[in-house]
């Protein structure tokens, strides 16, 4: 395997047998990304000087041997709503193209204590919006598997960049299936945390009761490190959990003997691609094969899942992307005569045609006259969904799902009918609803493309999760895949 | 007001609280540094940022919610209130809407002798705005606008009362009791010139014997107490005539144009908002127990309303002094520590609400800083009453002391300015007096008691003031009757 395929646990070995450097990794990183990004094209922004000025820091640490963290010196990339200080986030908008961030999020200040090489930000449906990453207002990214095909969304960037060897790993966010759903079709590990365990300080908003940071990586066992770094209360979130963060590679057992697993019937509906549901079912097998206990189960809820996302996200999109207005920072207007044309046009100019779409519902959502029949009852589904999974949680240990009902599909495929977009999400939303932590591995290819499987566990229940990801992981290799990126 | 009509007035207060940094991140709260200079990502509504809510901020508006008597809710949260102006840095506001942290309390208020009972529908919390700076007139003339988000964040109370003030009489005597009452709790400095304190009316007048509501009008920019009387008595003028001439009361928000004495439409409710208020997600409900409200309560401090009273009954004060002594937090507690050095409360009050009101209010400084403390004022009085000074002298070392900030006896001594009660040296002066003022002393002699007076004068102007009154009296009248 060449340097750039390897994990990031992997790599650490090298970097403290000082068979390489981290100036060498990372020259390693930048190199592959000249020979794949323009098929990629992942990257938003790149920090070139940074990154190498951090790996020589890391460098002198690891030559004077000091300790050192396990992620340290290892060449990432953040999602491009990750605020950096000093360094443009754009949320792949207009709107934000020129903005650079006086501070840093908690998870790139945790990141870079210790001593996370940064490469750059990556791509994004705009504000974090979409599955495809077709919404980006710069450019498409490819999925490195297929450059015909998206590498799903909103997280599409840092899916693809992991997947095509541009970066060990990466931060996304998820707020209904963001890192899920790309890391499934990107076939690489991605992992939504429980909400509150990780902060969202700095975390440009979309919708905040449903947002979480979370890591892509290669394998289980980088994900539990990347997890272990970023995890843990913040007092700048007021939102993120007082609690202790346990010892994740602990968790890390190959062993799921007597691991009671429910599969939820309801995410094995209709609209389901056979060879997906073929896959699954095989990694169902696997998991009994490996002394699991898998029992069929009912989540009744399910079905309004997708309405009530597209509620619930919209209305709080509305709110948080009010304060691009063109008056302090961003993209303004130049031409408007009076302060509300201003406001209407930087808007009007400043914002994508599915970040306007989300806007617009959620405003209707929330007006007056509509509350109780939209945004209220939307919030009584939540609910009941996470009555679901309180439910089911009382009997199993982990629940199991596709983590998409298909493989990766062409640009431009569902772009003209966003409801069909908004399928897509049809088995990630409801984790985000109910605010569980859940993570999607690699269980297979269909016609040469990644499948993913989701694994859901209770609240703080990422120890489970990984136990359960982990086994798996062990007796398959679907994870070691590469794609021949450039080779049809 | 005419006959037939009645107004109906409620007040919306906002007052800014005294904590010393910012509602949701630490940005000090001080007025008037350079513009944006107090700011920080958070108040700023920067991307990414989320807000973290200051405890202080939450035992501020309780200890006030306590204070009007309101049940304190055990299980409140913050909500958002969407709409689009620059000063607003996140195009929402972060504000209490269903469940505000204080509701249901009262103030009795007394107006003309009468104690009336004024609801108070609610108290909840929230963040200021920022401050917009026009190159014209209004923000759509202006050529150009800048901002400043200092104020931005700064923790507020809007506090609501009831429709239940019938006059700008009550409304002004509520807002007055109000001020006070957060002065005394020591939430907010209620400075309304700095806009510390802000008073928003809806009002509306109905024929008299109805229990109809008219149609309202809400009522801006009011900040003073004056202005606030001023501005009701224009409106509820206005309203009576457009209903007297057959019109109709359009519900709007007007303007308190204080230079032309006027109220001015400012917007029609058919532009009003629809502010989409929904559960503020970036925040966790705020929850209270029994334990916290009990500690809050016992360190509320004795309200105007109780002191006034203790005023009265320990001292035997008339309520008129009362009044005015408590009406500030500052003044009724220099009049306490005037007390314990000094015998005579109803010489304290007239020379606190005489003397030191008049001399502050042309110096333009608050009670906390009079040069002359509590006990420099006994000691003057204390001087009065042995005789060393006469009552006209110690107004004279009173405003001495003001500017000078000097003790009484230093002034005294070092100006000579001690009483005269030698009789020896008295009566030599008023032999001369007798002996220069031959018209008034026929006067006098003749049955006008008021020529005395003049004689008296004389004799005072001629010991620059310093004799005994008392002794030129007797010796004048000895004299004269020889």
């Amino acid at each position: 395997m060449e340097l750039y395929e390897l994990t990031a646990h992997e790599l650490r070995e090298k970097l403290i047998k000082k068979e390489i450097s981290s100036v060498e990794l990372t020259n390693v990183f930048y190199s592959r990304i000249e020979a794949v990004e323009n098929h990629i094209k992942s990257y938003v922004t790149f920090t070139k000087e940074r990154a190498l000025k951090k790996a020589r820091q890391i460098d002198a640490m690891l030559a004077r041997g000091e300790q050192t963290h396990p992620l340290a010196g290892i060449p990432m990339a953040l999602k491009d709503n990750l605020c950096t200080q000093g360094v443009r986030t754009t949320c792949s908008s207009k709107m934000l193209e020129n903005y650079i961030p006086p501070y840093d999020a908690t998870v790139v200040e945790r990141l870079d204590a210790a001593g996370a090489v940064t490469l750059g930000k990556l791509n994004m449906d705009e504000f974090a919006m979409g599955s495809s990453t077709e919404n980006s207002r710069f450019f498409p990214t490819c999925n490195p598997w297929d450059l015909e095909r998206v590498p799903g969304g909103s997280s599409g960037g840092p899916s693809a960049a992991v997947a095509a060897g541009e970066a060990v790993y990466s931060l996304g966010s998820d707020t209904g299936g963001s890192i899920r759903q790309p890391a499934s079709l990107c076939g690489v590990v991605g992992l939504k945390p429980t909400y509150g365990l990780v902060s969202r300080y700095g975390l440009v908003a979309f919708a905040s009761s449903l947002d979480q940071i979370g890591p892509f990586t290669r394998d289980v066992t980088d994900c539990a490190l990347v997890l272990q770094a970023i995890a843990g209360h913040d007092p700048m979130d007021s939102t993120s959990a007082d609690l202790p963060v346990p010892n994740y590679q602990e968790a890390l057992i190959p062993d799921v003997k007597g691991l009671k697993i429910g599969v939820p019937k309801e995410y094995f509906a209709a609209g389901l691609d056979p060879e997906v549901e073929q896959l699954v079912k095989q990694a169902i097998k696997k998991y009994e094969e490996l002394g699991a206990i898998i029992e069929e189960t009912s989540m009744p809820h399910t079905e309004y899942a997708l309405p009530a996302y597209y509620v619930i996200a919209p209305a709080e999109c509305s709110s948080n992307l009010a304060r691009y207005d063109g008056v302090r920072y961003g993209y303004r207007d130049k031409d408007a005569e009076d302060i509300v044309s201003m406001f209407m046009k930087t808007r009007d100019e400043g914002f994508g045609p599915e970040v306007k779409r989300r806007i617009m519902l959620g405003t209707y959502a929330l007006s007056s006259g509509y509350y109780d029949a939209y945004y209220l009852k939307a919030l009584k589904v939540r609910t009941l969904i996470k009555q679901d999974f309180d439910r089911a949680f009382t009997k199993y240990d982990v629940l199991l799902t596709p983590t998409t009902t298909s493989v990766a599909f062409k640009f431009g495929e569902k772009t003209d009918d966003p409801l069909a977009m908004y399928q897509n999400d049809i088995c990630t939303v409801t984790i985000n609803l109910a605010g569980v932590p859940a993570i999607s591995i690699p269980c297979g290819f269909s016609r040469g493309l990644p499948v993913g499987l989701q694994l859901i566990a209770k609240p703080f229940g990422e120890t489970t999760l990984f136990r359960a990801a982990y086994a798996f992981e062990s007796v398959t290799d679907y994870h070691r895949q590469r794609p021949q990126v450039g080779v049809k | 007001m005419s006959r037939e009509y009645e107004a109906v007035i409620g007040l919306e207060v906002h007052a800014e609280l005294k904590t010393n940094s910012k509602i949701f991140c630490s940005c000090t709260t001080e007025f008037g540094g350079e513009p944006n200079t107090h700011v920080c990502p958070v108040c700023l509504g920067l991307p990414g940022v989320l807000p973290v809510l200051n405890k202080k901020v939450v035992e501020y508006a309780m200890k006030a919610g306590l204070a009007l008597n309101c049940k304190i809710a055990s299980f409140s949260k913050f909500d958002r209130k969407n709409y689009y102006y620059p000063d607003l840095p996140k195009n929402f506001q972060t504000s209490q809407y269903d469940l505000p942290i204080a509701q249901n309390g009262y103030l009795d208020i007394e107006v003309d002798g009468q104690v009336k009972r004024i609801g108070i529908t609610r108290v909840h919390m929230e963040e200021d705005a920022g401050k917009l700076v026009h190159s014209g007139e209004t923000i759509t003339t202006s050529s150009g606008s800048l901002v400043d988000y200092n104020r931005a964040g700064v923790p507020l109370i809007e506090i609501v009362s009831e429709p239940d003030l019938r006059s700008p009489q009550e409304a002004r005597a509520y807002m007055e009791l109000l001020k006070s009452i957060l002065e005394y709790t020591e939430v907010s400095d209620c400075k309304m010139e700095e806009g510390s304190l802000r008073c928003d009316a809806n009002v509306s007048v109905r024929p008299k014997g109805t229990s109809e509501f008219g149609t309202k009008t809400e009522i801006k920019n009011m900040n003073s107490f004056k202005a606030l009387q001023r501005a009701l008595e224009y409106e509820i003028e206005r309203q009576i005539q457009v209903l007297e001439e057959g019109g109709k009361v359009i519900q709007e928000t007007r303007s308190w144009d204080e230079a032309k004495g006027v109220t001015v439409s400012m917007r029609s409710k058919e532009e009003a908002h629809d502010y989409r208020y929904f559960p503020e997600p970036d925040l966790v409900p705020i929850v209270i127990d029994e334990e916290w409200v009990e500690s809050i309560r016992k360190s509320l401090p004795e309200l105007p309303q109780a002191r006034k009273k203790r005023l009265m009954e320990d001292f035997g004060l008339p309520a008129y002094d009362a009044e005015v002594l408590t009406g500030s937090k500052a003044l009724a507690e220099f009049f306490d520590a005037v007390m314990q050095h000094y015998k005579d409360p109803k010489v304290v009050s007239n020379w606190l609400m005489g003397e030191l009101l008049r001399l502050l209010n042309a110096s333009n400084k608050s009670i906390a800083e009079s040069p002359i403390k509590p006990q420099g004022l006994a000691e003057l009085l204390n001087l009065l009453d042995k005789g060393t000074i006469s009552g006209k002298i110690a107004k004279q070392v009173f405003e001495e002391m003001f500017n000078s900030g000097e003790s009484a006896e230093a002034i005294v001594k070092a100006k000579g300015l001690v009483q005269i009660s030698d009789e020896g040296a008295i009566a030599a002066v008023v032999e001369q007096v007798i002996a220069n003022n031959p018209k008034s002393v026929e006067d006098f002699k003749n049955g006008k008691e008021q020529a005395i007076g003049y004689l008296v004068g004389q004799v005072m102007k001629e010991t620059k003031g310093k004799a005994n009154p008392a002794l030129v009296n007797k010796l004048l009248r000895e004299q004269l009757s020889k």
